[in-house]
């Protein structure tokens, strides 16, 4: 009898046991026992290479997982293509990876005008777009593309972030803003207007300049006449250097906010020149590689000598090399979380299953964290204001 | 009235790269009849092999002597490889050629250098002068515009090679005939509006930031310049940068808006060509038929 209770419960064990084992392996197309294949488009060639570096990046942390084991076995197959950030390009490319190289997901594709020409693509063929590598807020819209996620806190949400700021601290400003003709800048404007709400009044002059202009010195001048005592810098690395010399050299003392695009000490505020770039205030998410205070943080450190064995020819000052190691280790993280089920439904509900998830890069007190509704995975920023040397913070990361 | 004035003299700031882009582009256009939409990209090498010098500890001028030197020999070399197997050929073939030199160049930089914005260092103090609105760096300019364009009026008037080498590029039949190498007076050209190109881009680049990019914006509204002021008058080429300096700036402020800053360059451009295709200081060419 009792035998035959234990012989039950041991067949009734081996039952329990066996039923989700069978059930657990599954995959799509890009999975098997062995690999998972990744998939992604970057701008190796054409006038935006400089991300390049993101993409070369990714490929080297996952080469590093690989040599440590893989993830729960499967080594990351890792195809990366060139669409010289020309969006028909991209469109090209991404078919190849998912109807030649049948990849399990497309993963960092990267540039706004690209993500846009291939969205309606990925999501009609449910594959998953993952954390695409853009600050627009489109894509965050679980409800009309539930295939397709962001990653990095999007420019809107900066945009507020600095409003909010205004509105606390400085309820008189006079704002003037200068910002990039295109949607890059248009995001980052409406969001800071959404911010300032029924204050939006505050804002006393708009300037714009096309990519294609040689300075924006012209813009400042117009600025600093309006009498503004704010200045909102919406600028990509050239002219965000440009226009801060020229508010230096124009004896212009507003208080001067410089969108998170631009605030590396290294490639941005060395060529302005430190002593002009003092009391800037900025916003991050990521440690900037440059920046002295992180010489012996550990997190540094891991990426130091990631960098070192791993992406030797990387510039160690280019914060993309930082961006691309930290993204990829969210993807890990999504595939870890995902076991032996790697199906494109189940890449999608784990990328939406993250809680407060911290990474060596990601600076101290922000967390990823996503939902079946919240498609946005990195939402707060810590407030900085360069000393002259370094960027200080200063408060605790806020959301917008 | 303050604004306003200040738009004219940050104009006339800007003015002076245009012109001295401008004047490199006439520089070529006399020893050979083609504008060469290659110029901005050869400047903006040339500024990358002065700022490796810098970089290594070269001290300012000698680095400055240097990349004009390398640049004019590396003009000449182009020429001769690139430029002289399509001498023949239809002007949309060299124009193809131009084109792709623009490309590689641009792309050969970027892998070289990076697209990382490099600060490179102004031979000229640093103090402000009239409220910031123009930094000595940018008077600097003017001063070396007008330098080079002295230099080039006199080579080409007084000394026997300039009088070669505008013999060339007006009649290569009869120079041949007397005797003129106009192969090699050709190369000559190129040479010089390489030197040109790269003076310019060393004075170009501690305003706008070096990058591979550098002159993309600035090629199109040297072009418009030399357009305005008659494309084989070198003095017309820089009375024009200043114009356009000027009228961008004024323009943006007050009248279309700093969306269509570039529209106004483009619309000059058509402008001229459509009313004086010669410009406002150029000869205007009669050809018999």
């Amino acid at each position: 009898m009792r035998m035959l209770g234990t012989a039950v419960s041991l067949a009734l064990g081996v039952a329990l046991a066996a039923a989700p084992a069978a059930a657990q392996k599954k995959y799509s197309p890009g999975a098997t026992d062995t690999e998972i294949k990744v998939g992604n488009v970057n701008p190796y060639s054409g006038p935006a290479s400089a991300y390049g570096a993101i993409g070369k990046a990714i490929g080297a942390y996952f080469q590093k997982i690989n040599d440590e084991g893989g993830i729960n076995g499967r080594k990351i197959n890792y195809i990366t293509l060139d669409d010289g950030y020309s969006p028909p390009k991209a469109v090209e490319q991404t078919r190849r990876l998912v109807e030649q190289d049948n990849v399990l997901l497309v993963f960092q594709p990267l540039g706004t005008p690209s993500n846009t020409a291939i969205q309606k693509y990925m999501n009609a063929k449910k594959v998953p777009q993952l954390f695409v590598a853009t600050g627009a807020t489109k894509w965050g819209d679980p409800k009309t593309y539930p295939w397709t996620m962001g990653w990095q806190p999007n420019y809107q949400t900066e945009g507020k972030i600095y409003a909010r700021y205004i509105l606390e601290n400085k309820p008189n400003a006079r704002i003037a803003v200068l910002y990039q003709n295109d949607d890059y800048g248009k995001d980052y404007l409406k969001g800071f207007k959404d911010g300032l709400g029924a204050k939006a009044s505050l804002i006393v002059a708009e300037a714009s300049y096309e990519v294609t202009d040689p300075t924006v010195d012209s813009q400042i001048v117009t600025l600093k006449g309006s009498g503004a005592d704010t200045f909102f810098n919406i600028t990509t690395p050239k002219f965000a250097a440009q226009a801060i010399r020229k508010v230096y050299d124009i004896d212009w003392k507003p208080l001067h906010f410089l969108n998170n695009v631009s605030n590396s000490v290294g490639s941005v505020l060395t060529p302005a020149g430190l002593e002009k770039a003092a009391g800037l205030i900025s916003s991050y998410y990521l440690k900037d590689p440059t920046d002295p205070q992180w010489a012996k943080d550990p997190g540094y450190l891991e990426w130091l000598a990631w960098m070192k064995k791993y992406n030797p020819d990387g510039n160690l000052n280019d914060t993309f090399n930082v961006y691309g190691y930290t993204v990829a280790q969210t993807l890990v993280t999504v595939l870890k979380q995902c076991g032996d089920d790697l199906t494109r439904e189940n890449v999608m509900k784990q990328a939406a299953n993250l809680k407060a998830v911290t990474h060596p890069m990601l600076l101290p007190g922000i967390t990823i964290d996503t939902g079946p509704n919240d498609f946005y995975p990195i939402e707060q920023m810590q407030l900085v204001r360069f000393n002259g040397k370094t960027w200080e913070a200063f408060g605790k990361p806020i959301g917008g | 009235m303050e604004a306003f004035l200040h738009q004219v003299l940050s104009g006339l700031a800007t003015g002076g790269i245009y012109a001295i882009v401008a004047l490199a582009l006439v520089m070529i256009y006399q020893a050979t009849h083609l504008v060469n939409f290659a110029q901005g990209e050869m400047a903006m090498f040339s500024t990358y092999l002065a700022w490796t010098m810098i970089d290594a500890g070269v001290p300012y001028w000698p680095a400055f002597a240097a990349t004009v030197a390398l640049s004019f020999v590396l003009g000449i070399a182009i020429e001769r490889i690139v430029i002289r197997p399509v001498e023949k050929a239809p002007v949309l073939a060299v124009v193809i050629v131009f084109i792709g030199l623009l490309v590689i160049l641009n792309s050969v930089a970027g892998w070289i250098y990076t697209y990382t914005i490099k600060s490179f260092p102004s031979p000229f103090p640093t103090h402000r002068i009239l409220g910031g609105y123009v930094s000595a760096h940018e008077l600097g300019v003017m001063a070396v515009t007008m330098g080079v364009l002295v230099l080039l009026f006199v080579f080409f008037r007084f000394t026997p090679l300039g009088l070669a080498m505008r013999a060339a590029a007006q009649n290569p039949v009869s120079s041949r005939l007397v005797g003129i190498r106009v192969g090699w007076m050709l190369a000559l050209g190129w040479g010089l509006a390489a030197a040109v190109g790269a003076v310019a881009g060393m004075m170009v680049a501690p305003i706008v930031f070096l990058d591979p990019n550098m002159m993309a914006g600035i090629l199109l509204y040297g072009f418009a310049a030399a357009l305005l002021g008659g494309i084989d008058n070198p003095a017309g080429a820089v009375f024009g940068g200043f114009v356009v300096g000027v009228l961008e700036n004024l323009a943006g402020a007050y009248l279309v808006g700093t969306e269509l800053k570039l529209t106004v360059a483009l619309v000059l451009i058509v402008g001229v060509l459509v009313m004086r295709p010669s410009g406002l200081f150029g000869r205007v060419l009669v050809t018999r038929v």
